[in-house]
């Protein structure tokens, strides 16, 4: 049996539609210069010196002590980080699906939780972790008189960490607690099982995998973040902020290049399990969907300390927000509480505050609508298509979400800076604007890309094919047919990438050059230097921006969306 | 109202698959040659894996066959992708596009191909008066019935005018009653057109009311050809007899043969036979007697015990012995309004006309 001419005829077919040849071969060179390379040549950076082939650069980093402690310190706090978010998000996700909330109140909270991982930018809450618990902090110094507290180091980084990650641990787990079908715990609650019973022996076997997975996910976030360790760490150093160091201080880029590595082959070891273990399982045993609405727990012993509980952890997030703004309003946080714009004014007059929003807000909305139809495409191209490189294709677009920011940035640097192989080839565009436009698509393609494929599993393949059948070719019948379909995923692909972007920092504080002030890195700046009141300014606006979007988005959406295409006439 | 009515010529087709769970390759069509005159109904019928819907498809596109090739009009097709071919085809899941209204859907692949929007209006209105919804044309797909679905996906792949039209079982989301109606719709809506139709379906009821001729699919092979009342009353396998219809099947040997008539040993009976040019005494055969082609009498060719007597109404459902063969009897017309039961010794009395040997 030779399957050798449907092959060629497949071939023959494949190569009649030169649209799609073409998409195809612009996205693998994209992939390849743009991600796999990067990585590439920073592992060949590494191992590759003067005398060849050599172990060297490791040796010599791994003899250093404060690298031998940064890799500790990223890997006690990832493990806490982790589990503290996911027990936390688990607790969130709980109430929500099994609790009665009797109040407004709390399912509104609920819902700021669930929106906050969207529209926050990263370090805010490092920002007023400071402002509220340090040496001037409110609640330190004025509430509890304490005068010298530090802040900074691991504590510092792993309670603002959980606090930032474990809105997506809720999420992840509200999605499987909703998929479990009631009448599995009703049918141990009938054999006699208490509802601890029931939750330690039918809910919590039927989640496990699913706590594995969200644990690792928060555990790949934590390792990656370089924002929250760099402000609130002090000398407690990280791996991602000791490369940043390692280059920006120490000027040693072989060095970083072999720091990075070892943080990649960790997030990457992580991501593996996690993808290709975890995901998949965490899925297979929760297929069925609920067969009708759960009865909610009334039983006041249960649903008075768990909601108080929930209660506290959200107003106190919600408070942290809330301080980003009034310490711009303030004089001087901690010591001189007079309402004041001066900090806003500063910001426009003397840190040319216009032309950071103008930078980060016009790189961010170029950026956007490509990634996202980068997205689209890829997600069809893996959904609906086969050809030979979709293996290829979807693999690297997926491995992009398991780099962190701060490896892809001193990847790109040494990529880049003198050219593709150190050739002069696309030497021009190190520095440019265009290249931190790429570093913003790279950084959101994942994310676009998981919720396309998703949006495009739902499609029924038929709907596709009696187009093509119809007389469309692959361009027309994407165009016309696949992309209206999933529009909503489309905006708020875009919506997702834009705010991705403009909050972005880790990769983009390698590579931006005096010619662009970005907003993230402004914020960065000063509150390094101390300077609250600017950085909040700096900040809330950021917030201000982000959350516009968002909600423009929403709006957007609900009048034009999918959802709505019904119309009448 | 097609431009050109065209044939379809399938010339040693085949198409292999890789077993999923054994990782084996299997023939899922296997050296089918099949002509489809221009301007008739066809039928792909079969139980589900014997290949029907895989040579439709290799047909419209979507598939590429492994040996062989595929004329259209006399014209070789396998290399042509879906959207250039001359065929549209009415999917299972109707497959509309629920984000167009009924016009835009219908004007679709006018539109592909570049038609004025004078033209593009008129063929449209007048394919929507052909399959019954003028004035529906600003519904929104979402809006409408199943019936009124398929509809829209007849008119869709109609209006195209193409040489072949192909069907993949697009009734089987509809209820029994709508079903019925809409095979006798698409029957009157293909023979107005003009239009050479390939139709796939598991329903033999379907196939038998709708088609000009009828294929047999097993296996991935073709069992037999033939117009519903060949295929009925001549199957060529106990396959065939046994999918179309009820089939009873008597097994014995030839006796006698005398040119076109003999006579056949079936358990120690002679029964007469008909129609055996090309048989010889000694040879074994196979008798094909259909439920309702025999009744229970008093006397008849073959006794029998009964094992099982309902009455159903309008029929007696009789099983009976021969032998240790279990024969099925619908008697429509039970003689006297005798009913035979369980346990009564009688005869199986049959017309020798209406038995089939193979």
């Amino acid at each position: 049996m030779a399957k050798s001419q449907s092959k060629e005829l497949e071939r023959k077919k494949f190569f009649a539609d030169p649209i799609m040849v073409t998409t195809i071969v612009v996205l693998i060179v994209f992939l390849t210069l743009f991600i796999l390379y990067p990585l590439a040549i920073l592992l060949v950076d590494s191992v590759l010196t003067g005398e060849g082939i050599t172990l060297n650069v490791f040796r010599r980093i791994l003899a250093m002590p404060s690298f031998r402690t940064a890799i500790t310190n990223t890997l006690k706090v990832g493990f806490l980080v982790g589990i503290l978010s996911t027990l936390i998000g688990l607790l969130f996700a709980y109430v929500e699906e099994y609790v009665q909330l009797k109040t407004k109140v709390l399912a509104g909270l609920f819902k700021v939780i669930s929106l906050l991982p969207v529209v926050s930018p990263p370090f805010v809450l490092s920002l007023s972790m400071i402002m509220l618990f340090g040496k001037a902090g409110i609640i330190t110094r004025y509430l509890l008189k304490i005068y010298e507290n530090n802040v900074y180091g691991f504590w510092g980084i792993a309670i603002v960490q959980t606090l930032t990650f474990f809105p997506v641990c809720y999420m992840m787990m509200k999605g499987l607690l909703k998929n479990i079908d009631p009448s599995l715990e009703e049918a141990a609650r009938d054999m006699g099982a208490s509802r601890f019973k029931v939750f330690t022996t039918v809910t919590l076997p039927l989640i496990l995998p699913g706590l594995g997975n969200a644990f690792l996910v928060t555990f790949i976030e934590s390792i990656a973040d370089f924002a929250n360790p760099m402000i609130i760490g002090g000398s407690y150093d990280t791996l991602a902020t000791s490369i940043y160091l390692q280059i920006t201080g120490a000027y040693d880029k072989e060095g970083a290049s072999a720091m990075a590595v070892v943080l990649l082959i960790i997030t990457l070891m992580m991501f593996i399990v996690q993808k290709y273990y975890l995901e998949a399982k965490s899925t297979a045993t929760l297929t069925g969907k609920a067969s009708r609405q759960r009865m909610l727990i009334t039983d006041k012993s249960v649903t008075v300390p768990l909601t108080a509980f929930c209660l506290l952890v959200a107003s106190f997030v919600v408070l942290m927000y809330i301080c980003v703004p009034l310490g711009a309003l303030f004089r001087t946080w901690g010591y001189d509480f007079h309402l004041t714009f001066k900090w806003f004014q500063l910001v426009f007059t003397r840190y040319k505050g216009f032309k950071a929003f103008k930078d980060s807000f016009l790189l961010s909305l170029i950026a956007s609508p490509i990634t996202a139809l980068l997205s689209m495409i890829i997600s069809y191209l893996v959904v609906k298509r086969s050809f030979k490189a979709k293996g290829f294709i979807e693999a690297v677009s997926m491995l992009a979400m398991a780099v962190p920011g701060t490896v892809l940035g001193v990847g790109y640097i040494r990529g880049f800076s003198a050219g593709v192989f150190r050739t002069g080839f696309l030497q021009s565009l190190y520095g440019t604007g265009t290249l931190l436009i790429i570093v913003f698509i790279v950084r959101s393609l994942p994310t676009g890309t998981r919720s396309g494929i998703s949006a495009l599993r739902q499609i029924d393949k038929s709907i596709e094919e009696s187009a093509y059948d119809m007389g469309a070719d692959s361009f027309k019948v994407f165009m016309t047919v696949t992309l209206p379909l999933i529009k909503d995923s489309f905006l708020s692909g875009l919506v997702t990438a834009f705010v991705r972007s403009i909050t972005a920092i880790s990769a983009i504080i390698l590579l931006v050059t005096p010619k662009f002030l970005l907003i993230t890195v402004q914020i960065n700046e000063f509150a390094e230097k101390g300077s609250y009141g600017i950085a909040c300014a700096f900040a809330t606006i950021l917030i201000i921006i982000t959350y516009g979007s968002v909600t423009l988005m929403n709006l957007f959406i609900k009048h034009f969306g999918t959802s709505r295409a019904v119309k009448e006439g | 109202m097609a431009k050109e009515k065209k044939g379809v010529r399938l010339e040693h087709i085949s198409k292999i698959y890789k077993d999923p769970k054994t990782k084996k390759d299997f023939y899922a069509v296997k050296d089918t040659t099949l002509d489809i005159e221009p301007g008739t109904f066809v039928t792909l019928l079969g139980p589900s894996g014997c290949g029907k819907t895989t040579t439709l498809r290799m047909i419209a596109g979507f598939e590429s066959p492994d040996e062989g090739e595929i004329y259209l009009g006399g014209e070789p097709i396998n290399e042509l992708t879906p959207n250039k071919r001359d065929t549209a085809m009415v999917f299972q899941s109707y497959a509309l596009l629920p984000h167009y209204n009924i016009y835009d859907n219908v004007a679709y692949g006018l539109k592909l191909r570049k038609l004025s929007r004078e033209e593009i209006r008129e063929k449209v209105t007048n394919i929507l008066k052909l399959v019954g919804l003028e004035g529906m044309e600003s519904r929104m797909t979402n809006q409408l019935s199943g019936g009124q679905q398929q509809r829209v996906a007849l008119a869709r792949a109609l209006v195209l005018e193409p040489g072949v039209l192909l069907f993949d079982e697009p009734l089987s989301n509809l209820d029994a009653k709508l079903r019925v109606t809409m095979r006798t719709e698409i029957r009157r809506i293909q023979q107005e057109a003009g239009i050479t139709a390939i139709y796939v379906t598991h329903d033999q009821s379907e196939a038998m009311a709708i088609s000009d001729k009828i294929i047999i699919m097993d296996k991935g092979v073709v069992a037999q050809m033939g117009t519903p009342q060949e295929i009925y009353y001549h199957p060529n396998s106990e396959f065939v007899a046994d999918f179309i219809g009820e089939a009873n099947f008597l097994k014995g040997s030839i006796r006698t043969t005398d040119g076109n008539n003999g006579t056949a040993d079936i358990n120690g009976n002679v029964i007469e036979l008909h129609d055996i040019a090309g048989r010889n005494a000694g040879e074994e055969c196979t008798l094909v007697l259909r439920p309702e082609a025999a009744v229970v009498a008093d006397e008849g060719q073959l006794p029998c015990e009964v094992i099982l007597s309902t009455f159903m109404g309008s029929y007696q459902n009789y099983h009976v012995m021969v032998g240790d063969t279990l024969v099925k009897i619908t008697d429509f017309n039970p003689k006297n309004k005798k009913i035979y039961n369980i346990g009564d010794k009688a005869y199986v009395k049959f017309d020798t006309d209406s038995l089939h040997v193979i």
